[in-house]
C-alpha cells in the first residue's frame, strides 16, 4: 500500500519508488540503506569530508546534506553510475591514490566533476577544488598525481 | 621442457609497485567496508553512553524502552555472561558500567531493535539514575599522594624511572623546559562498524569487524560472552583507517552480545560523535627535558619528566609510557639519563594507541630541546645534530645497543643538500598564510626552515610474545596465501603477494579471506606488518619452495640444495639448467603453515635497563613554513623527509606511508586537537576538529635510504609510524626560525598543536615562552 510519503527518484539513470523512508531522510541514507548504493560513504554527517558526494543534475554535492524528498525531480549520479569516471579510477588505482579507499569514490566524484570542466589543471588548482574532500591515509600526494595524470591523457587523448 | 638460455623475470615481485588488489573495487564504490554490510533481518544496535563524567550508578530502568514496539534487547552490565571487563594489557574497563562511571561517554547500556531510529528512542527511553561524583581531571593531581582514587587499581597505571651511567653530570651548557602536546585523534574515515550472526543454537557467533587485531578481539569478546575461542569467529570487514584506533575493543562485544541475547543478527555502526567516545586517542602530555652538553654541543646527560593523562581506562598506556621514556635521547648518543615517567588515570577520555605510540610526544620535546641547545651553543641545528647522531653500536638509556642499521647521518646530510623551495609570496594568494580568506597581506609573510629526527621501535616490546602466522597453498599452479593481518589500507596485501612471487617464481597469487581461520598476525600496529606478516609470508613461501625442490629432485635426480629459483625459472646451480616452475609445479599441491616470531625482548628493571625493544627506525624531516606573525597565520610550504627503510618492496606504498603520516604530523603541529571541558569533548565533528585537508598539506620530497637491515627477515623496515613523529617537531622549528626573522623574539613554541595566540605572543614577547 502507498503511503503519500513514498516518492520516486532517478538515480543512475533509473526510476525508482523510495517507500518508507523517514521524512528527514539524507540522499546518502536513502541511497545507501534503500537502494543499496554504498559506493557513498558517511564519515562526518555534515558536509565536511566529501565521501558522500554524488552529482545532483550534474552539480556536486554533499549527500548527508541533501534532502532526499527534494531531489525527486533531479537526476542523480552515483560512483556506481557515474560511467566518465573510468579513467579517474584507473588512475586512482595505478598512482597510489587509494589506500584504505574510503574516501575514494567521494574524491573520484568531485575529481571527475573538477575535470570535466579543466583540462589543464595545476597541482594548486586540484588543492582548491578537492579541499572539501577530507582523505586521513594518503597525504593526498598521490591524489594530485592521480588527476594530473588524467588530465594529461585526456588532453593527448584529444589531440 | 628445460632450457638453458633467457633469463626469465617475475613481474609484480618484491621492489616493484603493482597496484593494489581491493584498489578497483575500492575506486569502484564496491568494495565493502564494515558499515556497507546490511545483512537482511539484522536488527540495529545503539549503546547508551554516561553523560557524566564521574557518578555512582544508583539504577537503571530498562523496562520503558522494552515496552517500545520493535525493541528486541536491552542489555546491561546485568547480562554480561563472562568477564565483565576487558583491556589490552589490563582488563579493567567494564564492557557496560555497572556501579561507576568514570568518563563522558561510557557504555552503560545497549539497544538492539528493527531500525537505527526504534534503537536510539528504546536508548532514550532507559532511566539510568546517578549520583554525581567529584571528578579527577588534572593528571598532576591524579598521581599525588592522598589523591582520592577513581579505581580499583589506583590512579597510577605506570611510574618507569630510567636511570643511566652517572645522572649527576653536569654539562657546560644546560637548557631546560617544559613542553605539552595535546589530544589527537585518529580521525580514520570509516566509523566503527561491525555486524554479529549468532549461531542457531545461541553457543557461538560470527562477527565481521573493521579492527587491527582479530585474534585479540576474539580473544577478548569471547572471554566477556564466557565463550570458548573458537566459539567466536572474526572476519575482517572493509577497514576505513584505523591508526591506532581500532587496537583497542570498542563496539565488539556488545555487538556480539545483542546478537547472541536476541537470537538474530545485529549491526552497529557508530557516528562521528560517537567514535570521538568510542576510541582511545593519543596521550596528552606534559614532558620536562633538562639537557646537559660540552661547550661544542656533546650531549652528557638527560633528566627528564613524562606525564601523561590515560583517562579513564588504561588500555596501552603503560606501553605507551615506555615507549616514550625510553626514546627520551632521540636518535643521539647520550651516556647519562634520568628519566621519571608516569602515567595516570583521570576521568578525561581513555587513550591508547595511535601512529607514534609515546614517541611522537617525547620526540617533539627532545627535538625541541635539540634545537635551544643548538642555538646556546652557536651550533646550526644540522651541525649540533651530526655531532650526537646515533649510529650501529651506540646505547640507549636502557642499556640496550641499537643493532638496527642506523643511518641518522645519512638522514641529516640527505635533508642539508637539498635546495629550498621558492618563494610563493605574490603567486598564488591561495598559498599564502589563511590561504583562500585573503587574511593575510605578503610584507607580513615571514619564512622559516626547521628539522627534527626521530627513532623509533619496530615491533612489540617488553617481553611480548610477538609472532605471525601465514598459510601457503600451492595448487593447480597458484599460491593462495591466508593469514589474518588487518588490511587497514596500509598495503600488506599487496606486498604479500608480491612476496609471494619472487620467493616462488609464480605469478598467480590469490589472497584467502582474512579472518581467525589461521593463526594470529598480530596486531596491525607499531610498524610491524611488513616485518612480521612479511617475514611470516616469505618464511612460509620457502617452506614450500623447499618442497618444490625437493619434488623436482625426486622427479630429475638433481641435488635439491643446489637448486633455487631465478625470475620464473627453477635454476640448478650446478649446471646451470633452467626449468619453468610452472612445468615444475604441475599436478603437485602444497600446503603449509609457519609462524614467525622475532627475537625475544625483556621488561625493562626497576632503574629502567634492559633490551625491551626489538628494533629500529630512523627518520628526518626538514619543513619549510610561512608565517604570519600578526595573526599567528602558517602555511606549510613543503616537507622534505630522508627515511631509512631498510628495503623498500613497493616503492609506491612507501612514498603513500610517508605522505600521509606527514599529513598526521602536520595535523598535531597545527590543528589537531581534542578539547575537553569538564571531560565532555567540545569538539567531537569535522567541524571542529579539523584534519588536513588537501589544500593544508604542502608538496612532500621524499628520500628513502635503502640500506637493507640485516636482521630484517626480507632487509625492510616497518614505514609506517616514522613519518608522522618528527614532521610535527620540524614544523614547530620552522615556525621558531620564521618568528627569529619576522621579530628577532628568540622565544619559542612548547606545545602542540600551536594556537595563533602562541605564535604572536613568542613573536612579540608575550608568555609563550
Amino acid at each position: 500500500m502507498n503511503d503519500d510519503r513514498d516518492f520516486m527518484l532517478t538515480v543512475n539513470g533509473t526510476t525508482v519508488e523510495i517507500r518508507g523512508a523517514a521524512p528527514g531522510a539524507s540522499l546518502l541514507s536513502v541511497l545507501r540503506e534503500h537502494l543499496g548504493l554504498t559506493g557513498a560513504k558517511g564519515a562526518c554527517e555534515e558536509g565536511e569530508c566529501g565521501s558522500c558526494s554524488v552529482l545532483v543534475d550534474d552539480s556536486l554535492v554533499c549527500s548527508c546534506l541533501v534532502l532526499a524528498a527534494s531531489a525527486v525531480h533531479a537526476h542523480v549520479t552515483t560512483i556506481e553510475g557515474l560511467t566518465q569516471s573510468r579513467d579517474v579510477q584507473a588512475a586512482f588505482v595505478e598512482c597510489g591514490a587509494v589506500q584504505c579507499g574510503f574516501c575514494t569514490p567521494g574524491l573520484i566524484v568531485a575529481a571527475t566533476d573538477f575535470l570535466a570542466q579543466t583540462s589543464d589543471p595545476d597541482p594548486d588548482d586540484i588543492r582548491e577544488a578537492l579541499a572539501g574532500n577530507l582523505c586521513r591515509c594518503t597525504g593526498y600526494g598521490r591524489i594530485i598525481e592521480a588527476v594530473v595524470s588524467v588530465a594529461r591523457e585526456r588532453r593527448g587523448a584529444a589531440t | 621442457m628445460s632450457q638453458t638460455i633467457t633469463r626469465s623475470e617475475i613481474r609484480h615481485g618484491i621492489g616493484s609497485s603493482p597496484t593494489r588488489p581491493d584498489g578497483a573495487a575500492k575506486a569502484a564504490g564496491e568494495y565493502a567496508f564494515s558499515s556497507d554490510l546490511f545483512p537482511d533481518e539484522a536488527l540495529f544496535g545503539v549503546t547508551l553512553r554516561s553523560p557524566h563524567q564521574h557518578a555512582r550508578i544508583i539504577s537503571i530502568d530498562t523496562s520503558k524502552a522494552l515496552a517500545i514496539a520493535g525493541v528486541f534487547a536491552v542489555v546491561t552490565a546485568d547480562d554480561v555472561p563472562g568477564k565483565a571487563t576487558y583491556g589490552l594489557i589490563a582488563s579493567d574497563q567494564p564492557v557496560f558500567a555497572s556501579d561507576v562511571v568514570r568518563y563522558i561517554g561510557e557504555p552503560v547500556a545497549a539497544v538492539a531493535a528493527i531500525d537505527e531510529e526504534t534503537s536510539r528512542r528504546a536508548c532514550a527511553a532507559i532511566v539510568v539514575v546517578y549520583e554525581p561524583l567529584e571528578p579527577l581531571v588534572d593528571a598532576e593531581l591524579a598521581c599525588q599522594e592522598g589523591a582520592a582514587s577513581i579505581h580499583p587499581d589506583g590512579n597510577i597505571i605506570r611510574h618507569q624511572h630510567v636511570l643511566h651511567g652517572d645522572p649527576t653530570v653536569k654539562g657546560d651548557v644546560v637548557v631546560e623546559h617544559e613542553y605539552v602536546i595535546g589530544m589527537q585523534d585518529q580521525a580514520f574515515l570509516g566509523l566503527e562498524a561491525a555486524v554479529a550472526f549468532p549461531d542457531e543454537d545461541g553457543g557461538g557467533v560470527d562477527c565481521h569487524v573493521a579492527t587491527q587485531w582479530l585474534h585479540e578481539d576474539r580473544a577478548q569478546v569471547a572471554a566477556c560472552l564466557g565463550l570458548a575461542e573458537e566459539s567466536v569467529r572474526l572476519t575482517l570487514g572493509g577497514v576505513g583507517g584505523a591508526f591506532g584506533g581500532r587496537e583497542d575493543i570498542s563496539l565488539q562485544v556488545h555487538v556480539c552480545l545483542l546478537a547472541l541475547t536476541c537470537g538474530k543478527p545485529v549491526r552497529m555502526h557508530y557516528d562521528r560523535v560517537e567514535s570521538f567516545l568510542g576510541h582511545v586517542h593519543r596521550h596528552p602530555a606534559k614532558i620536562w627535558m633538562r639537557h646537559h652538553a660540552t661547550s661544542d654541543g656533546r650531549l652528557v646527560n638527560i633528566e627528564a619528566r613524562f606525564l601523561f593523562d590515560g583517562g579513564a581506562y588504561a588500555s596501552t598506556s603503560s606501553a605507551v609510557l615506555v615507549n616514550a621514556v625510553t626514546h627520551t635521547q632521540g636518535p643521539y648518543q647520550c651516556p647519562n639519563a634520568v628519566v621519571e615517567g608516569i602515567v595516570v588515570r583521570t576521568n578525561n577520555l581513555p587513550c591508547g594507541a595511535m601512529r607514534g605510540f609515546g614517541v611522537v610526544q617525547a620526540c617533539f620535546a627532545h627535538e625541541q630541546q635539540m634545537d635551544r641547545l643548538a642555538e646556546k651553543c652557536g651550533l646550526s641545528p644540522l651541525e649540533l645534530r651530526r655531532r650526537n647522531a646515533m649510529h650501529t653500536g651506540d646505547t640507549l638509556v636502557t642499556g640496550q645497543v641499537v643493532e638496527s642499521v642506523a643511518p641518522v647521518t645519512e638522514c641529516i646530510d640527505n635533508l642539508a643538500a637539498l635546495p629550498m623551495p621558492g618563494s610563493t609570496v605574490g603567486t598564488h594568494s591561495y598559498l599564502l598564510p589563511g590561504g583562500a580568506g585573503n587574511t593575510t597581506r605578503s610584507d607580513n609573510v615571514h619564512r622559516g626552515v626547521g628539522w627534527a629526527f626521530a627513532i623509533k621501535n619496530l615491533m612489540y616490546s617488553e617481553g611480548f610474545d610477538d609472532f605471525s602466522s601465514a598459510r601457503c597453498r600451492l595448487e593447480d599452479g597458484r599460491i593462495t596465501l591466508k593469514f589474518a593481518t588487518a588490511e587497514v589500507g596500509q598495503g600488506f596485501i599487496t606486498i604479500a603477494a608480491q612476496i609471494a612471487r619472487t620467493v616462488l617464481g609464480i605469478e598467480a597469487v590469490d589472497l584467502d579471506t582474512i579472518d581467525t581461520n589461521v593463526g594470529s598476525a598480530g596486531s596491525t600496529s607499531a610498524s610491524r606488518q611488513t616485518w612480521m606478516s612479511g617475514g611470516a609470508v616469505d618464511a612460509v613461501c620457502r617452506v614450500v619452495r623447499e618442497r618444490i625442490f625437493e619434488h623436482h629432485a625426486a622427479a630429475s635426480g638433481c641435488n635439491p640444495l643446489a637448486l633455487a629459483v631465478e625470475g620464473t625459472d627453477l635454476v640448478d646451480t650446478t649446471t646451470s639448467e633452467r626449468t619453468p616452475i610452472e612445468e615444475v609445479v604441475r599436478g603437485l599441491t602444497i600446503d603449509e603453515e609457519v609462524v614467525y616470531r622475532h627475537r625475544a625482548t625483556v621488561h625493562l628493571d626497576e632503574r629502567g635497563q634492559g633490551n625491551c625493544h626489538t628494533a629500529f627506525a630512523f627518520v628526518g624531516h626538514r619543513a619549510v613554513v610561512d608565517v604570519d606573525v600578526e595573526l599567528g597565520l602558517v602555511r606549510v610550504v613543503e616537507i622534505a623527509t630522508a627515511q631509512d627503510v631498510g628495503r623498500a618492496l613497493n616503492p609506491l606504498s612507501v612514498t603513500g606511508q610517508i605522505e600521509g603520516g606527514i599529513a598526521q604530523g602536520l595535523g598535531l603541529a597545527l590543528m589537531e586537537e581534542i578539547i575537553q571541558e569538564d571531560g565532555r569533548i567540545k569538539n567531537p565533528s569535522f567541524t571542529d576538529y579539523l584534519i588536513p585537508t588537501i589544500a593544508d598539506m604542502p608538496p612532500v620530497v621524499a628520500h628513502l635510504i635503502e640500506i637493507p637491515d640485516p636482521q630484517a627477515p626480507l632487509g625492510a623496515k616497518g614505514v609506517g609510524e616514522p613519518p608522522t613523529i618528527s614532521s610535527t617537531p620540524a614544523i614547530i622549528a620552522a615556525i621558531n626560525d620564521a618568528i627569529v626573522n619576522a621579530t628577532g623574539s628568540t622565544q619559542k613554541i612548547h606545545r602542540v598543536p600551536v594556537r595563533p595566540l602562541d605564535i604572536v605572543e613568542a613573536a612579540y614577547g608575550g608568555t609563550a615562552d
